[in-house]
């Protein structure tokens, strides 16, 4: 039977592994840095941080419209609001969010291939229906974007810092080593941010007026929250099955 | 058990092969290996990373060299490969960061103490008290960026406390050159040692300087442009420490002896038996590459290489927790400084250094911001900051 990351095992990562050795790193440390001169205020490293950012420039920006002639006045026209750069922003996230969203779940689809328990989880089809609506949505925004006058293979800056905020989930994702459970876990967090993000752009495009719109991001909030529903229920289901110790009574009770 | 270079042959470099499956194979878990595992091989990438530099080097002056540097230097490509890549995805490289020093302080400390000759034996502990402060320094970075204990990474085997402030460390370039052993009188030892302690400091370096911009937060990024900073000053003082008229082909048969010496030490010490079979593939590789290398002094230079090399490997470095030397230096030696080549009391220094860093420093020192009134303790310092109870209506 192949080794879990639930076994018991070697990890010697904690302060517990070796009381010997502990005991004299402790001392060590508390020795190098009197009690008088500790703080734990990091005021220093606050007023850097402080400094620094006061004196910043953005990350990046948005690019200019990318219309072909004739087109640019329907852009202008559709472009509502005060600044129409933010919702272009939001819609560039929301396109960047849901491609990469296509390549999580084709490496969780790999996952459950590789998944020893067949029980309980999410099944293939599952998957590639997710999969799919990503790549829908992702498709529509795109169409969206260029109506727009915008440009939808633009890195927009919320586009940019979501995917700084997503890397640790790709990571995740793409490490031979974790399990379905762990990876699910990961994807979580994406369809819980998602879901927020979406609820988001609906509120936006009805503050703008972008009726069209609006019927749209609803629908695709509507896919959304059905796989974070979908997203719970596997994970809760396979650590409730993990915790009583085996697939089988994880079927028995039908979890 | 010893080993002795000249008898053992080793594989002969026709069939030392790898295929990308090997080079990217399994990766070790981070936290379930002895944090010793994790030292021998940021080590031995850093010895792999120097045959490579060094190779090159050779060959922009020696064309009579290129076809046979050119041969043992792919060979050395894949292994610092495959050691490489022994190292998990799921490790930061802040992480890989304290691994590194770790290395250079348990390592350079079971050197200095292998060392026969006194003068770089007080090179390597001066060395080893300074990089003794970055995992101070960067412990308190991990702590107070990421929320994360250093000690994960190092187990209780290393001390994390101040050592010479980094912030005094920078010194002008003037004093940092050391005296070279000579090539005819040094030990074997001695001459494997620098190499050693050199190649791991030229990939600290190295790593520093191609990770630290990859950091968003500012004091990390001053952080490693500091501490890669010393690293420089480091490799500056270890490959002066080397006699610079050793022949080209003396310095390359060195090399590998190097490299045969660490494969040895580590096959010898590791626990992990899939990274133990490395180390003996690999040595068995290196064995070949040096008689390799033999023939070729024997063919060019008309040198018999048994004259320069041991009969035996010489005495180990320990990979164990070297805390009680590393506490008798610091308690000893953390007024050291150096003038010229020597190594001085600290009221001795040169007025270039003390001018050079009061302009480094002179808009803050981002090792003491780090860490101003750090101290590390078991699951981070906020472990002993008291949670704020909820206010009650």
């Amino acid at each position: 039977m192949s080794k879990k990351p639930t076994d018991l095992g070697h990890n010697r990562s904690g302060i517990a592994t070796s009381p010997l050795e502990a005991k004299r790193a402790i001392e060590g440390a508390s020795e190098g840095v009197p009690d008088d001169t500790v703080s734990q205020e990091a005021a220093a490293l606050e007023n850097m941080r402080l400094d620094y950012s006061r004196k910043a420039e953005p990350l990046g920006s948005i690019p200019p419209p990318a219309t072909v002639k004739g087109k640019a006045k329907t852009a202008m026209h559709l472009l509502k609001g005060e600044r129409p750069t933010v919702f272009i922003d939001m819609l560039g996230a929301r396109l960047g969010f849901e491609r990469t969203g296509v390549r999580l779940y084709e490496a969780l689809l790999v996952k459950l291939e590789a998944s020893h328990s067949k029980t309980g989880g999410p099944t293939r089809a599952e998957l590639e229906k997710i999969r799919d609506d990503e790549l829908r949505h992702f498709h529509m925004l795109e169409g969206i974007m260029e109506k727009l006058g915008a440009d939808p293979t633009a890195l927009t800056p919320s586009a940019n810092t979501q995917a700084l905020s997503s890397e640790g989930i790709v990571k995740v994702l793409a490490e031979p080593g974790t399990t379905l459970t762990q990876a699910l876990q990961a994807i979580l967090t994406v369809e819980l941010a998602d879901n927020d993000a979406w609820d988001m752009l609906v509120d936006l495009a009805e503050e703008l007026g972008h009726k069209d719109m609006v019927e749209q991001f609803e629908q695709a909030l509507l896919d959304e929250e059905e796989h974070l529903q979908q997203v719970r229920g596997w994970l809760r289901q396979a650590l409730h099955a993990q915790a009583a110790g085996s697939s089988a009574q994880a079927e028995m009770h039908n979890l | 058990m010893s080993l002795n270079p000249l008898e053992h042959k080793g594989v002969p470099i026709e069939r030392q092969k790898f295929t990308w499956r090997e080079l990217a194979g399994p990766t070790y878990s981070k936290t379930d290996i002895d944090a010793f595992t994790r030292v021998r091989v940021i080590l031995m990438n850093g010895i792999e990373s120097e045959a490579l530099r060094f190779s090159h080097a050779c060959a922009r002056m020696n064309r009579a060299l290129q076809l046979p540097l050119a041969r043992v230097r792919r060979i050395e490509q894949h292994q610092q490969t495959l050691v490489n890549w022994l190292n998990p995805g799921d490790q930061s490289v802040l992480e890989t960061t304290i691994g590194f020093e770790q290395v250079a302080i348990e390592v350079t400390a079971s050197v200095a103490q292998n060392e026969p000759d006194p003068y770089m034996a007080a090179v390597y502990r001066f060395g080893m008290l300074e990089d003794f402060d970055h995992l101070y320094r960067y412990a308190a970075l991990m702590d107070r960026v990421e929320g994360k204990d250093a000690n994960t990474i190092v187990q209780s085997y290393s001390d994390i406390r101040p050592g010479r402030p980094t912030e005094i460390e920078h010194r002008a370039p003037d004093d940092d050159l050391r005296e070279p052993y000579d090539k005819a009188k040094a030990d074997p030892l001695t001459k494997l040692n620098a190499l050693t302690i050199m190649a791991a400091e030229h990939q600290t370096h190295d790593y520093y300087m191609n990770v630290g911009p990859t950091f968003t937060d500012p004091v990390a990024r001053q952080l490693y442009a500091e501490i890669a900073s010393i690293e420089e000053q480091h490799v500056t003082q270890y490959e002066s420490t080397i006699d610079p008229s050793e022949s080209w082909l003396e310095k390359w048969l060195l090399h590998e002896t190097g490299e045969v010496y660490n494969y040895w030490c580590c096959a010898e010490q590791e626990s992990h038996p899939r990274i133990k079979q490395v180390w003996e593939r690999f040595l068995d590789y290196e064995l070949g590459q040096l008689h390799y290398v033999m023939d070729l002094m024997k063919q060019i230079e008309r040198r018999d290489p048994a004259e320069l090399l041991p009969a035996k490997l010489p005495k180990p470095i320990r990979f164990e927790s070297q805390r009680d030397f590393v506490r008798e230096t610091l308690r000893q030696e953390l007024e050291v400084s150096a003038r010229g080549t020597q190594l001085v009391p600290r009221h001795e220094e040169g007025k270039g250094s003390i001018a050079y860093r009061n302009q480094l420093n002179s808009e803050g020192v981002p090792s003491n911001i780090v860490a101003e009134g750090y101290r590390w303790s078991p699951g981070t310092e906020l472990n002993g900051r008291p949670a704020v109870m909820e206010a009650k209506p």
